[in-house]
């Protein structure tokens, strides 16, 4: 900023009058900064601060516009294509991988929780998404950050930080191949 | 048209002080829908995004009016 724009962008009739009457620019730094009478700084700070507080209330309008865009979008967003994730020997029981889905998507765990039974989920956990891992003999997924749990059977949180469940994704077995045909609709 | 002269500083200073009190209201109540929306919408839930949009919407709406009034003042 230049020495002398402060003293342009005060509101006219408010300016300082310096004590030799002389222009701005020969004015010593200070008196250039804020070139307003003391008796109306808190006129002048307390106006500014409505301003602003008006500018961030903008910004939280378009946020909300933002979020409401994404609501309504993601209505319409088609299903991502079946993929084969694991084949079902692939892992034992109370064995664990992760897979991307859609492919180059999010990172998904697949765990195997009987001789033909699978469950996937986000691995991101819900609270500040570290990633969570498998604690199959507890029946649970365990995020070691902040020592979040969560159900294995349904991904809802049971314990810690979290307070939403994990993004279910829904699997298919197709003969000896694992599918994943679907993220649950309403937990992405 | 001015209407800051009709005033005296002190009594400008009030209206102002009484607007930055609304304006704060409004902006901590349009936080706390874009918190609350947001964790509904990470949760599943959509169809509140709309409602909350309205109301944000008519905040930011009752802000500008009061900044037009403020520039009024000036």
């Amino acid at each position: 900023m230049t020495d002398s724009s402060a003293h342009d962008s005060a509101p006219v009739g408010r300016r300082s009058v310096p004590p030799d009457r002389g222009i701005s620019a020969v004015q010593p730094r200070w008196r250039r900064d804020f070139p307003i009478d003391w008796a109306d700084d808190d006129d002048i700070s307390r106006r500014e601060l409505v301003k602003f507080v008006v500018l961030t209330s903008g910004a939280f309008a378009v946020g909300q516009l933002w979020l409401l865009a994404r609501a309504l979008l993601g209505r319409n967003s088609p299903r991502p294509a079946p993929r084969v994730v694991a084949a079902v020997d692939e892992l034992p029981v109370g064995g664990a991988k992760t897979f991307a889905y859609p492919e180059h998507g999010t990172t998904r765990l697949l765990v195997r929780t009987g001789p033909r039974a699978f469950v996937a989920y986000d691995q991101r956990c819900t609270h500040l998404q570290c990633p969570v891992v498998p604690a199959v003999e507890q029946g649970k997924l365990h995020c070691p950050c902040h020592n979040g749990w969560f159900d294995l059977a349904t991904g809802e949180p049971t314990g810690g930080p979290p307070q939403r469940r994990l993004p279910r994704v829904e699997l298919e077995l197709r003969g000896e191949q694992v599918y994943a045909i679907g993220v649950e609709e309403g937990t992405t | 048209m001015k209407v800051g002269s009709r005033f005296l500083r002190s009594q400008r200073k009030t209206i102002v002080s009484a607007m930055l009190l609304f304006a704060v209201l409004l902006a901590v109540l349009q936080l706390w829908l874009l918190t609350a929306s947001t964790n509904a919408y990470l949760a599943g839930d959509r169809t509140i995004a709309l409602p909350a949009a309205l109301v944000s919407l008519v905040c930011f709406g009752l802000n500008l009016g009061l900044l037009r009034y403020l520039y009024r003042l000036e």
